[in-house]
């Protein structure tokens, strides 16, 4: 039955041609540390710092939440990543009627300050470094965070983290988007000008690649709609008057680590160099720092399977792996249950102990880019630049990433690629064990159930919190909200911070941006 | 079996995973069946006011949020009240095994967890889409 599963065309799982044999010469791939930091940014690498292990992790009540980062701070993670509901990412508070059954199922329930506060209850914010995934809405939630910062008498220019802040891919493949892409192209330029100013040390962007994999695109897909996303980024400030070298050091990047093990590194290697001159030679950044290209990573979520979910738990550890050599400044490993639902403590810490594995006993730290020089390997990478370049001038040609998103071109090529590796699974061209091929019966594991009554008390939280707060400060900050939206010309992030610190919900505060932004529909491609 | 079955691809909620109800949607169209898709974050009233103007044989629901149990019972109801009693549902996406036998119980065909083929989907429409002529 099994001795005929055999891969059939030798291609990468991205549906690119392998060569029996690579062969030399290759060209020199530089040094690290150096530009064009093809082989890393850093020329001593993990040998000096280790990267930041940051488990993406929310669910329920800010309460439960806490006690969960608690936990895994005890646990030995690093940094803190914060997953919201879907409700807050969509701009909605509890009690709204499209948040029923949504409420804490997702990520964790964030409705106002008040919940912020309790999520980072204990958690000096001096102290750890805090990444949050939030798009359409990343303006209320920072500012949130700032407040919590205030409240506990640390001052912004000691905050660390990231916000997501990434809309472009909510358009293309994730789809957690509020309103139309001019204005929440304004909002992100916006949190540009503030961080530099204000937020020196935190990263005010992480354009991802993560979700636009997840939605089925190639890797060289996932590469070339990623950075060319912070090109548009990058225009955009610089038509708003920013200077490049003040905002380009606070851009991050957030890639997948696919199963693909050689294209994925390929995949790192090639973002750092063609980044490098993206950022010299079209946008003519002097401070070097603009130039380099630093990443966070998590393991590809739509390579993990229902069935045989202990072998998850290898995939897992196989992609982080990629992630590593690929030279990642932070790295989130999936549990083994997430394509059942959300991890149990049980399911996470095993994806901790993953990473301080492979950090502590593999030895694969210990000298930079090990696989520098490979045959295969260069050859890969200068084979992901050339495609990327490729598609760069593709999205030159449609005038821009927010003009081709309106055409519906990434979309159309992702849902091609996506729909072409389906088939490809159901040829068994691609083998995926426990699901078109050494296919067994397993027990059902144990899964992480969300309490239903977390709805209920969130509902409860809003109603005490509107007959408490001050309504009539409440409606002046939510008024002046509205009044600069319209203007068009003012940051928005001082005026967010007056609307959060008065306990305005996140939904009154989309709310009154809807009113003026509108709100965003999808094209059907 | 009608002589060519209508779907209409849903997917009701706040949830944006669209990855598996468009090649669901592609998979049906180079089946045959006439497909309409419903786009992103349609309330259940949305759903079922979809299918009764599009006179559809099948309603295929994708959820991977969690909130399928809010959701569905809440869509099979209305179709119960506008006499949708014809049309076949399904449904995929993130669903635990102990929702599966509740979900039947309220009068949805099958439940196609990760990793199903679009083959299998097809062919148990096939099998077991009703005439509505």
């Amino acid at each position: 039955m099994t001795k005929d599963v055999k891969e059939r065309p030798f291609t990468t799982i991205s549906g690119v041609p392998v060569n029996e044999l690579y062969q030399g010469p290759v060209a020199d791939p530089g040094s690290p540390g150096k530009p064009p930091y093809t082989r890393g940014i850093y020329p001593t690498m993990y040998r000096e710092r280790l990267w930041t292990m940051r488990q993406f992790s929310g669910f329920g009540s800010a309460e439960d939440t806490n006690k969960r980062y608690h936990y895994l701070l005890e646990q030995g993670q690093t940094g803190l990543s914060v997953a919201f509901h879907l409700p807050t990412l969509m701009g909605y508070d509890s009690d709204h009627p499209m948040s029923e059954g949504e409420v804490g199922k997702c990520g964790v329930a964030i409705d106002s300050l008040a919940d912020m506060e309790t999520l980072f209850d204990g958690l000096p914010l001096d102290k750890i470094s805090t990444s949050m995934t939030t798009n359409a809405p990343a303006v209320i939630l920072w500012s949130m965070y700032l407040a919590v910062a205030d409240k506990q008498g640390v001052p912004w220019t000691a905050l660390r983290g990231t916000i997501q802040n990434d809309i472009l891919k909510e358009y293309i493949a994730e789809k957690t988007y509020i309103f139309p892409p001019r204005p929440s192209m304004k909002l992100v330029v916006d949190t540009f000008e503030f961080g530099s100013r204000h937020v020196p040390q935190w990263n005010t962007i992480s354009v991802s690649g993560y979700h636009i994999r997840e939605a089925g695109s190639t890797a060289l897909q996932e590469l070339a709609f990623t950075l060319y996303d912070g090109i548009e980024y990058v225009e955009w400030a610089r038509r708003a008057g920013l200077d490049v070298d003040d905002f380009a050091p606070r851009l991050s990047f957030f890639f997948n680590a696919h199963s693909d093990f050689f294209e994925e590194l390929a995949k790192y290697r090639a973002a750092r160099k063609v980044w490098h001159k993206v950022m010299t030679e079209r946008f003519h950044a002097k401070n070097p720092r603009s130039a380099v290209l630093r990443f966070h990573t998590q393991t590809a979520g739509c390579a993990l399977t229902a069935q045989q979910p202990n072998n998850n738990i290898v995939r897992v550890a196989l992609q982080a792996m990629s992630a590593v050599l690929g030279g990642t400044q932070s790295l989130h490993t999936n549990s083994l249950d997430e394509t059942l639902a959300l991890p149990t403590e049980h399911a996470a810490r095993i994806a901790l102990r993953t990473q301080q594995i492979i950090a502590h006993e593999t030895g694969v730290t210990r000298t930079v880019d090990p696989f520098g020089g490979s045959y295969f390997l260069e050859s890969l990478t200068n084979d992901m630049e050339k495609g990327c370049w490729e598609y760069f001038d593709r999205l030159d040609g449609l005038g821009g990433m927010v003009a081709a998103i309106e055409q519906g071109f990434p979309q159309r090529e992702i849902q091609d690629a996506s729909y072409e590796y389906q088939m490809a699974v159901e040829r068994k061209d691609k083998i995926i064990v426990g699901v078109n091929s050494f296919v067994s019966d397993e027990s059902p594991i144990n899964v992480l159930l969300i309490d239903e009554s977390v709805g209920e008390r969130q509902i409860a939280k809003l109603k005490t919190l509107r007959s408490t707060r001050d309504n009539e400060r409440v409606r002046q900050t939510l008024d002046a909200l509205g009044k600069a939206a319209a203007s068009g010309t003012m940051n928005m992030m001082p005026v967010v911070l007056d609307c959060v610190r008065t306990y305005a919900t996140l939904g009154e505060i989309c709310d009154a941006l809807r009113a003026v932004y509108g709100v965003y529909e999808e094209p059907v491609i | 079996m009608p002589e060519r079955i209508r779907v209409l691809v849903a997917k009701p909620g706040l949830d944006g995973h669209d990855r598996g109800a468009k090649i669901i949607a592609r998979a049906f169209r180079d089946a045959g069946f006439e497909v309409i898709y419903t786009g992103l974050r349609q309330t259940p009233e949305q759903v079922v006011s979809a299918a009764l103007q599009e006179d559809v044989d099948v309603i295929g629901l994708s959820v991977l949020s969690g909130a399928h149990m809010t959701l569905c019972p809440r869509i099979l109801d209305l179709m119960k009240k506008e006499k949708l009693n014809d049309v076949l549902v399904v449904i995929g996406g993130i669903i635990p095994d102990q929702d599966i036998p509740k979900l039947k119980e309220l009068g949805v065909g099958e439940v196609f967890q990760p990793g199903a083929s679009t083959e299998d989907i097809i062919t148990y429409i096939r099998g077991h889409v009703r005439s509505n002529a």
